[in-house]
């Protein structure tokens, strides 16, 4: 367990005249619920990030949302990549995957259509995979578990792609053998290519690299102390469960090696 | 404080939402869908054979049939040139619902299997029940 | 400054954007450069609290006289400390080095060291966290981002956990909230369990167990300068105080960091509390014992802090006060507000605040019992129990320093501006993202106010003292408030080098200058005895 040590990003609750921040600084857990919402669903601490630039011994801070941009995007087109693909998975798609479908193929462009997040994820990807080659600090601090899990997931992205769009795979049978398995009763049909295989592949160290790896942030990010948790240490009181008590200096050992000083002082002490 | 129970609340939920496709299909039987060929037209042929081979077609028709608009309404082109020299005419409604004339059990048997709403009928006159006569 | 180059040339060599050609973790060993590292401790402070492996020692000795199994030790430490903190196992496992945090670090900023870049400086402990804890560590070793703790690997560890101010600005933008501090904290107590620490931590830390401030005062002497002080108040305004110090049954006991006790400009604000709660005729008293609100075992270990901290409320016990009002100070009120209360509480023999001036109940302090003094100012203000002559103060065009601790580990923003804004007719705000939330350190916080290391001090109070130079070139601006002690201490040595002319005050001060007393003759001196505005001729 923690300390209760949230990041205040905004004013206290403290007076009652004076307006506090109910979700940058929330003081009950209805605030922490927003400010957790807000943190997982639109990245608010990445919208804040800014860029700071040395010119003529001036220090420049700006604005710089391009890595948010970026994040979202990312997160948010894998998140309805991954959702779109339950076409395969279910017996008959609910109707809300089907709108999914519809909205992110809105503009029916070629045939079959073009899926939006297609692209963007692509685009996402390959800036966040950019950063890291170009930012001199970014690429300073990659590693190779950095770099990895990107060019996994682009592979991904660039073996459905082209599925979808250039060499086309027969999805009958495709859904056909992912059925199977949902069913319990695999089956493999002829005629897949080695595409639908490669793409099946990287999906599972995807899935088999995820719970031993940075990846995790997607679990770490609800149980980050800093934001769940209501700045109310004043109001309530936290308990620590591993708490233990400590050996401290107590007054009397302080007034017995200052007695003679204090009265000398007229400084009031408890043993005459 | 002891937060465990949020954290197990967290990790059931993430669960069920993992295992939608799995219980989702719980209790629904598995129909394996098998597009008909069993028209008037097809049972007349000697060869049962589309214009192009079986799993060529399975894969690409989706393709042919855009490169076909293409032909039709942009470029004038209606003479199609299959791999093995036969020629057809580029026409949806003439060539492949000559033969496919039943919808239902043909086309959408596989599109409505994998959710796939092909946008043909927005313009071609949807075929009646039974095919066109 | 003394050895220091001229400012200009000392950050005019930082690139940001130029990184070493060698990889980081290639770079060993560490090379300690002179004013960036403070002196060791001593033996016998390390001794008078009991700490392990307690020597004389030096930084720069080769050999750290490190128990035989000190490796071990550090092991245990980090396996002990994963159990016991969720923070530490979640930052240790989920950073995806994204970067948002690099150019948030003041130190990172002002010397372009790149392991001064927050997730570097995580890194550093998090590759001997994968050798040994993971599985990806053990498994890929370095590729996995891995590496063998041995003594090159621990020295610059220590070299840059002591090169950190623990002021959090970086936990504000990471998206997952990783906090630095919390990293350095637990850094700097496996460092402690070898005995490494630094002189000026370790030396107030004794000082602080034995006489109750870090400084050393002894009870009579912290009288006789509480006596001078209101020597100096009856001369600037013709009322004499009496400082009620150890009174049993007062219903406030007071606490400041006994910086303001000593050191200009500290002692003008102690002397502004002293006007301020005679003004109002506050029942409260000082206490020679919990003398100090400021924490300096909070820089060593949570523990150290919690026996340093304890006292507090024990003097409040023992003095059967009602609750406890607290001075200006910056880590003092993270400790305060955010681990006081669950050390030692519940704090059950006090009672819930309520201002015996106005009858407000602060409520958001209900549970430990300790209001802030901008917090009770302000209501004062508010309620319109202070007069002012808002003049006296014309001569100053002032800014606010928001300390990281009230900023990003409490939030207290509008209560200091609304009171100088009260006291002060010139006000300007620096830049949005030097200020509030956002606001940069003074480059001496966690016990990094050494004077041994006044080149780090320069260089990461560069940020501060650039925003700072930006509102004196636009406004004028020459006074920089702030409600710290340390920001007391540090702020006017890095005014000097960065930002001439710019003065250095606490808010208690400017309100105590600003403050019509009853009976008071006409003041001709503010609290450091210059002429007021309008009264140089006499």
């Amino acid at each position: 367990m923690p300390f209760r040590i949230p990041t205040t990003a905004g004013q206290q609750f403290s007076l009652p005249w004076i307006k506090y921040s109910k979700i940058d600084n929330p003081s009950t857990g209805w605030g922490v619920a927003l400010r957790m919402f807000f943190e997982i669903a639109f990245f608010r601490s990445l919208f804040r990030n800014t860029k700071a630039d040395i010119l003529n011994g001036r220090l420049y801070v700006g604005s710089n949302k391009w890595l948010w941009i970026g994040a979202l995007a990312f997160h948010y087109c894998f998140l309805i990549i991954l959702v779109r693909h339950l076409r395969f998975f279910v017996g008959e798609t609910p109707w809300c995957i089907s709108l999914i479908d519809s909205i992110d193929s809105f503009w029916q462009i070629g045939l079959p259509m073009l899926y939006m997040t297609d692209i963007i994820i692509a685009a996402a990807l390959l800036y966040l995979l950019g950063r890291r080659i170009f930012n001199p600090q970014v690429k300073y601090i990659s590693l190779p578990s950095d770099y990895f899990p990107l060019f996994l997931i682009l592979g991904i992205v660039a073996t459905g792609i082209l599925m979808r769009y250039f060499a086309k795979v027969d999805i009958t049978s495709i859904k056909e053998l992912t059925l199977g398995l949902v069913y319990l009763n695999p089956i493999v049909p002829k005629g897949l290519g080695s595409l639908f295989y490669i793409h099946l592949f990287l999906v599972s160290v995807l899935f088999a690299y995820f719970p031993f790896s940075k990846l995790m942030h997607m679990g770490g990010v609800f149980l980050s102390p800093t934001r769940n948790l209501a700045n109310n240490n004043r109001m309530k009181r936290h308990v620590n469960p591993w708490d233990y008590p400590v050996k401290h200096r107590h007054y009397e050992e302080y007034e017995n090696e200052f007695r003679e000083k204090m009265k000398k002082a007229g400084i009031p002490v408890e043993k005459e | 404080m002891y937060d465990g129970w949020k954290i197990i609340l967290g990790l059931i939920v993430f669960v069920i939402i993992v295992t939608l496709p799995f219980t989702m299909s719980i209790g629904k039987p598995y129909v394996q869908p098998k597009p008909s060929i069993d028209t008037p037209e097809i049972q007349k042929m000697e060869k049962k054979q589309c214009i192009e081979p079986k799993q060529y077609m399975r894969e690409m028709h989706i393709k042919i049939l855009y490169s076909w608009k293409d032909y039709a309404t942009r470029e004038g082109k209606r003479v199609y040139v299959a791999s093995d020299g036969k020629q057809y005419d580029v026409s949806l409604q003439n060539t492949c619902m000559k033969c496919h004339s039943n919808k239902e059990k043909f086309c959408d048997e596989c599109h409505n299997y994998v959710n796939v709403k092909p946008y043909c009928w927005d313009c071609h006159i949807e075929p009646k029940v039974g095919g066109v006569k | 400054m003394a050895g220091l180059p001229k400012p200009e040339e000392l950050i005019s060599k930082v690139n940001l954007k130029k990184m070493p050609s060698k990889k980081w973790m290639d770079t060993l060993p560490v090379e300690f450069k002179p004013g960036f590292y403070c002196y060791g401790a001593k033996g016998k402070n390390l001794e008078y609290v009991e700490f392990p492996n307690a020597r004389d020692w030096s930084p720069t000795d080769p050999d750290w006289k490190l128990p035989e199994d000190w490796k071990k030790i550090v092991i245990e430490g980090i396996k002990q400390r994963l159990e016991r903190f969720r923070t530490f196992h979640v930052f240790m496992d989920i950073c995806v080095r994204c970067g948002a945090c690099a150019d948030k670090c003041h130190f990172f900023i002002g010397t372009g060291d790149p392991k001064n870049m927050p997730v570097l400086r995580a890194e550093l402990l998090r590759s001997v966290y994968r050798k040994y804890f993971t599985v990806g560590g053990k498994l890929f070793g370095r590729n996995g981002g891995a590496r063998d703790l041995d003594l090159d690997v621990l020295k610059e560890l220590w070299y840059y956990f002591y090169q950190c101010t623990e002021c959090r600005r970086c936990s504000l933008f990471c998206p997952y909230g990783i906090d630095t501090a919390e990293i350095t904290i637990i850094g700097r107590e496996l460092m402690n369990l070898l005995g490494l620490n630094t002189d000026w931590i370790s030396g107030p830390v004794a000082n602080c167990y034995r006489t109750g401030n870090h400084l050393g005062i002894e009870p009579h002497t912290m009288k006789s300068t509480l006596e001078f002080m209101c020597n100096d108040i009856e001369e600037i305004t013709g009322i004499k105080i009496e400082p009620p110090i150890n009174r049993k049954g007062a219903e406030i006991l007071f606490v400041t960091p006994s910086g303001d006790l000593f050191a200009d400009p500290g002692i003008y604000n102690a002397m502004g509390y002293m006007m301020l709660f005679h003004e109002i005729g506050l029942d409260y008293t000082w206490s020679t014992f919990a003398s100090e609100g400021g924490n300096f075992g909070f820089f060593t270990s949570l523990e150290m802090a919690k026996r340093l901290h304890t006292k507090i409320y024990e003097e409040a016990k023992r003095l059967k006060v009602k609750w406890i009002l607290g001075g200006e100070c910056g880590h003092m009120w993270r400790v305060w507000h955010q681990y006081h209360n669950t050390w030692y509480g519940p704090v059950d023999f006090l009672e819930e605040p309520v201002s015996p001036i106005t009858g407000t109940k602060f409520e958001n302090a209900k549970s430990n019992k300790i209001v802030h003094i901008s917090e009770f100012t302000a209501d004062l203000i508010r309620h319109g129990v202070l007069k002012f002559d808002k003049s006296r103060n014309d001569n100053l065009i002032v800014t606010f320093h928001d300390s990281c601790n009230t900023s990003r580990g409490m939030g207290l923003f509008e209560e200091p501006r609304y009171i100088i804004k009260n006291v002060c007719n010139h006000f300007y705000d620096m830049p949005d993202e030097t200020i509030r939330e956002q606001t940069f350190c003074c480059g001496g916080g966690s016990g990094l106010n050494a004077g041994e290391i006044m080149e780090l001090r320069m260089r990461g109070g560069f940020p501060r003292a650039n925003a700072v130079r930006y509102v004196r070139e636009k406004f004028g601006v020459n006074m920089l408030a702030n409600i710290c002690a340390i920001d007391r201490a540090t702020l006017p040595p890095l005014m000097d080098y960065w930002v001439p002319g710019v003065r250095v005050t606490g808010v208690t001060e400017l309100v105590a200058n600003a403050m019509i007393m009853k009976g008071e003759k006409e003041r001709t001196m503010n609290l450091r005895m210059e002429p007021l505005p309008g009264k140089e001729e006499q």
